[in-house]
Parts: structure tokens; C-alpha cells; sequence
């Protein structure tokens, strides 16, 4: 098998389609309410861990410093690690694309002869789509996250990235899994709810094969994978089964276990409002004799999958700083009214604005910059200050770019909105205004030509009525109150 | 070239060709600046029960000589039958004998044998796990294990109730004191885990569950000097 074949970037639907299905998503009223609802529950309960102003305001100065100073040191931060999970008896993996990831844990499961995998959390896992690709080789995933679940249940992909089910109520989780699993009665009690899913995943742990989980952080110093929950799944999937796979970004290590510290507490704060969540699971390597329980083995697959890209570009850098507690999306007013699936890529929201271009292409993401009013509140409450819409501009401006045009870190569809009418109006835009006396022809023409003005004026009229020039120019205005002074 | 190479090749190329690993972040004086003033060990304890018990467990706090035979009483106000427990640790083999000198009917499974040889035993009789923490962390109401031979990991997460005994002079004010006087990152066991409170999950419309997939209930034995006595 070829390791350069350029397959169709994997992905739920085409993110191309992405004006069309936020007119969906805005139509839809059940989907907006569940939204709206989740959005302020998420947004108080973030501000209520962050009483003290000061005290966030350093946490995410020294938030920020620790994700920077891992990506400085990224290269050698992957070697330790590597180095130091091998000594603990881990094996790593590394896979430039989804495809790569996909056959080393197919590979993995073979070699076990496994049948079954169940899976903690793993937005990785869902970013290669490991479940479709181990499904059609015969060897079954089930989702243990109860919001994973629900999800794959509903033959869906999750709307958020912590809270994967964020767009159902109790009353569809009711009915789905009244339909779904069997002799189970309509209940909307929530409590009742999670002892259906307990119930029913439960030998699932035992039986399964093959833990599959995420990591939050990676210590590099130590060897350590970092795994942060509150349901237990996340230990079960990681501790039942004989063997555990990992899958990480490759950006996701720090150099020391002191410095993860600061990062977890911006996490679950950020995330959902928690000081801290239920577990905080520090893995650091498969059973060592002596021992009664734990994985025999410990796999960890290091993902790259477009993040070298953003990785190359000192500005695009930043996006990597990211520790995915959707604390962006949570404040988002697009994603607030859109919800997660209308953007059609793995990751929804700023973060996804950010990081799909590099993951899929520009091609297949070109809308997804521009899907932002700029209002700068995901940047306000990012626990590791990445500039979010100073990149989204950044790949607006990569979006528009010639194609043909030779810069020094070229992205994956660069030129993908490009278009020649669009260049030449701001091309003439910059000259009349850099020109004062092509400026002052400007100005003559639009006063006088104003009745002239196009009705249709493309996204504008959608919803506005056209522009038209004025009968006077400012700059006349002004000339004539300056004459009427002297 | 194989993947990691190339990887590591494009990584590098993007970076200056001096670079270092100098100017780590200052997370040791970030914690020195905001850490509040020294707690007494009471005040630990204090914190450390308010939290866990917001947090939905049940806290005990007794004294060395009580500690045990007021748990006896509470596993059985609890109705436990099977409690499976590891005898390598000194409260174990404590709780071990009282509870078979005790003529209550709790039966006691020892968590000596490799999971393989009972996992669906451990998944399908056992009403509760006992556990000695390692240390704990009041600032967020927070039970650390280590994994070791008399620590199994799924002793705090298999069974539905979790009874975990903590000492109170093992108690640090916050995470990064525990880390530092701890030394965590010179010997890492293959798992430290840190519990704070029963499983729990708020994935269906935001409502709070307890009893997702880890242990429904939990039971918090400090064990102090200014403990109740029996």
C-alpha cells in the first residue's frame, strides 16, 4: 500500500455545502432552542469557576506560555516522548494522514486477532473516521462516552466537541433509545436514561478486545498520557481490555508533568465549569509484573493529518495551541445559532474554522473562515489566548489568493475562493485611494452616476436594501463647511 | 523516509536552527504567587470533605482507632455483601480482620489474583471496591492512587461503590504541591488516578447524572487525629 496516495479528504459531508445547510440550521427552531439553551448553561458555568479576574488573566498568561514553548520545542518534545514511552514499554506510532492512522490500528487489531474495540472519547478517532474504517474491515467500535453513544446510536456525528449530543433533548435520547436498544421503555428520566446506557455497555468492557481512547495531554519528561473524564468510560476503555490504543495530535505533548497542571484546571473550567473533573487518568505504561490489572500493551498513534502545516507558518502556529475545551464555541454567536453539524467538519465552531483548513484543504473549506462576524469573543475567553480571528482573517486572505502566487508556506487550496472580478475591484479600491486625483475622479463619477447604482447587490440584497452613492462626496462636504468658516 | 521522518523533518524546518528548550514557562512561581496562606491539616480536611461531598460521596471522618469499626457499621447500614478489598496494605489487612471477626455478612474477595481469572465476577457480584488513597488534594476535593501490586486500578472503578480510606496528613493544599512533594514526575506508576467524587456525566441536555460507568457511589474515610471516636 502506498503511503502517498491522495485520497478525498475524509469528512462527514462536504463542507463545501456549508451556506446551504446553515440556512438549514437557522430554520430549524428546535435546533436553535436546544442550542441557545445549551450555550448559556455552558457560558454561566464557565464564568461561575472564573470569579476572580486577575487570577484568569494570569492562569491563561501562563496557559499561553506553556502550549508556546511546547510548540517551540515541538520536534524534540515528540522524540522525548517517544523515547520515554518506549522505556515504559509503550509503543508509538507515527501516521502523517488519516489513512496512515487508520491501517496502524487495523494493524494492531489484526495482529490481536480482536473483533471488538470500545472507545473513550476521542475526537482523533472521530477526525480518521476509525470507526467506519475498522467497521468495513469487520472489527466493531462502540462508542462508551454516554454522548459518543447516543450519537453513534442515532447514526450521527457529534455537534460539539466535549458534548457530543449537545443537540439532542432527553425527549429524542427517550425515544432513540426506546427504538434502539432492545426492551427498553420511553423514559425522559435522565437518571433512568444513563442507567439504560450503563446497562447496556457494560459487558462491553469485559468483552472487548481493545481499549481505544484520546489523549488531553502528553508529558514528555516522564512518558505519560493524560486523559481527563468524569463518566469512567475513559478508565474502563483504558484499563479492561488487554490492549490499549492511543490516539493523539501530534501536538498535544508538554515537557513536564508540572506544566500540564495550569492546563488541566484552564480544561474543565473552560469546558464545562468544573474545578476539576471526575478522573484525571495518568497513563504511563501497560501492567508491569506484579501487577493484577491494566493493559498488557499500550499503543499510542502520534497524528499529524495537516497540523505540520499550521505548524510551518509562525502565524498559523498559534492554532495548535489549542487544549479543545470548546470554550470558543460555547461564545460563539454563529455556532450559538448554527450548532455543530451545519459546519460539516469534525471540529465545529472557531476551533474548527481554524484548524480544518490545515486538516481537509482549503478547497473543501474555503466558507468556513468567513463564517465569523469578527466579534472577537472566542478570543476573549480562550484559556491559551490563540488569536482566533487574526487566523481567520489570515486563511480568509489565503482563501483569496492567487493560486499561481508563490509564498513561503503554501497551504493546501490556497486560492480556493480566488476570483479575478473580486481581485480587480480591491486592486482599483487600493489605487483610488493610495491616488488623491484618481480619487478625485472616483468621487465625481460615483456622486453622479449614483441612479446608476446595481439593485442587485449579491449577499448584500439578500437582506438589505442596495447601497447607493451619496449626492455628495464627504470630502466635498467638507470642503464646502471649510469655505463657509473662513 | 518513513512517516515519522518526515514528520519530524517538516517540524524542524519550521523552526529556527537555534532552538533550545530555554525560558520553560514559571508554573512553580505562578503556584508560589497565588497559592493563599498555609492551611492547617484541620483545614484540609475541612475542604477536602466539603468538596468531596459536593461533589455526591459520603465522608467519614474518624479517628485511628475508630476508623474501622465505624466503617463496619456503615458498609453494613449500606447493605454491602461482597467487598472486594487488597490485603497488601496495613488499613486492608485492618479492615480485612474486623470485618471477618465481625459476624456481619459481608463476604470479603482479595483482590490477589490477576483480573483475567474473575473479570466477569468483578463486573457482576462485587458491591464495593476498598482503596487506600496515596494522598489527597483539598483544593479540589481530589483522592489520588497510584497503581502498584496492592493497588489494582480497577479496585476504584469497577465495583459500583468506591470506598477509599485517606490519612489526613497526606493531604496537600493543591495539585502542583502534590506533584512537588510527591517528586510524581521522578517515579510515575504505570497509573496515578485522581478521583474526585462518583462517576458522573451531564451528556443528556445538561442534566447531572451520577453512576455513568464508573462507580455510582462513593464512601470517603479521613482518617485523623481530630476524627470522631467510637
Amino acid at each position: 500500500m502506498s503511503t502517498q496516495t491522495t485520497t478525498q479528504p475524509l469528512q462527514f459531508h462536504p463542507s463545501a455545502d456549508f451556506k446551504n445547510r446553515s440556512r438549514e440550521a437557522l430554520a430549524d427552531t428546535k435546533l436553535r432552542q436546544n442550542f441557545r439553551g445549551a450555550m448559556d448553561f455552558l457560558r454561566g458555568k464557565r464564568s461561575a469557576q472564573f470569579p476572580d479576574e486577575n487570577e484568569l488573566e494570569n492562569l491563561r498568561d501562563l496557559g499561553e506560555a506553556v502550549r508556546k514553548h511546547a510548540l517551540r520545542n515541538l520536534p524534540q518534545l515528540l522524540e522525548k516522548l517517544e523515547t520515554q514511552l518506549t522505556a515504559n514499554g509503550v509503543q508509538v506510532h507515527w501516521a502523517e494522514t488519516a489513512e496512515e492512522a487508520n491501517a496502524i490500528i487495523h494493524g494492531i487489531a489484526v495482529g490481536r486477532g480482536a473483533k471488538s474495540v470500545i472507545k473513550g472519547k476521542s475526537m482523533a478517532s472521530e477526525e480518521i473516521e476509525l470507526n467506519d474504517y475498522l467497521g468495513e474491515r469487520g472489527i466493531t467500535c462502540v462508542e462508551s462516552d454516554m454522548g459518543e453513544y447516543v450519537v453513534q446510536l442515532a447514526h450521527e456525528k457529534p455537534s460539539h466537541i466535549v458534548m457530543p449530543a449537545i443537540h439532542k433533548t432527553k425527549g429524542d435520547i427517550a425515544e432513540l433509545f426506546h427504538e434502539e436498544i432492545p426492551d427498553t421503555p420511553y423514559t425522559e428520566d435522565v437518571d433512568e436514561l444513563i442507567q439504560i446506557g450503563r446497562k447496556t455497555l457494560r459487558q462491553m468492557f469485559v468483552d472487548a478486545d481493545i481499549g481505544l481512547s484520546g489523549v488531553n495531554f502528553a508529558i514528555a519528561e516522564t512518558g505519560t498520557l493524560w486523559l481527563v473524564e468524569n463518566e469512567g468510560n475513559g478508565r474502563l476503555s483504558t484499563t479492561i481490555p488487554n490492549t490499549h490504543i492511543a490516539i493523539m495530535g501530534i501536538e498535544k505533548v508538554v515537557e513536564k508533568l508540572e506544566q500540564v497542571i495550569p492546563l488541566a484546571s484552564l480544561l474543565t473550567r473552560s469546558a464545562t465549569g468544573q474545578a476539576i473533573t471526575t478522573y484525571f487518568n495518568l497513563i504511563s505504561g501497560p501492567r508491569r509484573p506484579g501487577e493484577l490489572d491494566g493493559p498488557r500493551e499500550v499503543h499510542l498513534v502520534l497524528l499529524d493529518n495537516g497540523r505540520s502545516q499550521a505548524f510551518e507558518d509562525a502565524e498559523l502556529r498559534a492554532t495548535l495551541q489549542c487544549i479543545r475545551c470548546g470554550a470558543c464555541m460555547n461564545h460563539c454567536p454563529v455556532y450559538a445559532r448554527l450548532g455543530g453539524h451545519a459546519y460539516g467538519t469534525v471540529y465545529p465552531g472557531p476551533i474548527g474554522q481554524i484548524i480544518s483548513p490545515h486538516l481537509l484543504g482549503l478547497d473543501d473549506t474555503r466558507d468556513l473562515p468567513t463564517a465569523s462576524s469578527l466579534c472577537g469573543a472566542c478570543a476573549e475567553v480562550c484559556p491559551v489566548r490563540i488569536p482566533i480571528p487574526q487566523l481567520l482573517i489570515r486563511l480568509r486572505t489565503e482563501a483569496q489568493r492567487n493560486p499561481g502566487e508563490a509564498v513561503a508556506h503554501r497551504l493546501k487550496g490556497q486560492g480556493a475562493s480566488y476570483s479575478l472580478g473580486e481581485q480587480l475591484v480591491w486592486k482599483f479600491w487600493t489605487g483610488a485611494y493610495a491616488h488623491p486625483s484618481l480619487h478625485r475622479i472616483f468621487r465625481w463619477l460615483a456622486t453622479r452616476l449614483r441612479a446608476f447604482a446595481p439593485k442587485q447587490q449579491m449577499g448584500w440584497t439578500r437582506f438589505r436594501t442596495p447601497l447607493q452613492p451619496a449626492e455628495r462626496s464627504l470630502h466635498d462636504l467638507m470642503a464646502e463647511r471649510k469655505g463657509n468658516r473662513l | 523516509m518513513n512517516a515519522r521522518h518526515r514528520i519530524l523533518a517538516k517540524l524542524r524546518n519550521a523552526l529556527p536552527v537555534e532552538n533550545d528548550m530555554q525560558a520553560a514557562p514559571a508554573v512553580a512561581g505562578y503556584y508560589a504567587a497565588n497559592t493563599l496562606a498555609p492551611q492547617t491539616c484541620q483545614e484540609r480536611v475541612a475542604q477536602l470533605r466539603g468538596l468531596l461531598q459536593a461533589a455526591h460521596a459520603e465522608v467519614i471522618v474518624a479517628s485511628r482507632a475508630a476508623w474501622v469499626s465505624l466503617l463496619a457499621v456503615r458498609l453494613a447500614a449500606l447493605g454491602v455483601g461482597r467487598l472486594a478489598l487488597n490485603e497488601d496494605t496495613e488499613e486492608g489487612r485492618q479492615l480485612a480482620a474486623t470485618l471477618r471477626e465481625s459476624s456481619g455478612s459481608v463476604t470479603l474477595l482479595p483482590f490477589d489474583k490477576p483480573i483475567e481469572t474473575w473479570k466477569q465476577e468483578l463486573f457482576d457480584t462485587v458491591d464495593a471496591g476498598f482503596t487506600v488513597a496515596d494522598s489527597a488534594i483539598a483544593a479540589t476535593g481530589t483522592l489520588v492512587f497510584k497503581s502498584s501490586p496492592a493497588q489494582p486500578r480497577s479496585l476504584s472503578l469497577v465495583p459500583p461503590l468506591h470506598v477509599a480510606l485517606v490519612r489526613a496528613e497526606t493531604i496537600h493544599a493543591h495539585m502542583f504541591a502534590a506533584a512537588l512533594e510527591e517528586q510524581w514526575a521522578a517515579a510515575m506508576p504505570t497509573n496515578l488516578v485522581m478521583v474526585s467524587g462518583p462517576s458522573k456525566t451531564s451528556d443528556i441536555q445538561q442534566t447531572l447524572a451520577y453512576g455513568a460507568h464508573g462507580p455510582k457511589q462513593m464512601l470517603v474515610v479521613i482518617v485523623s487525629g481530630e476524627g470522631e471516636s467510637a
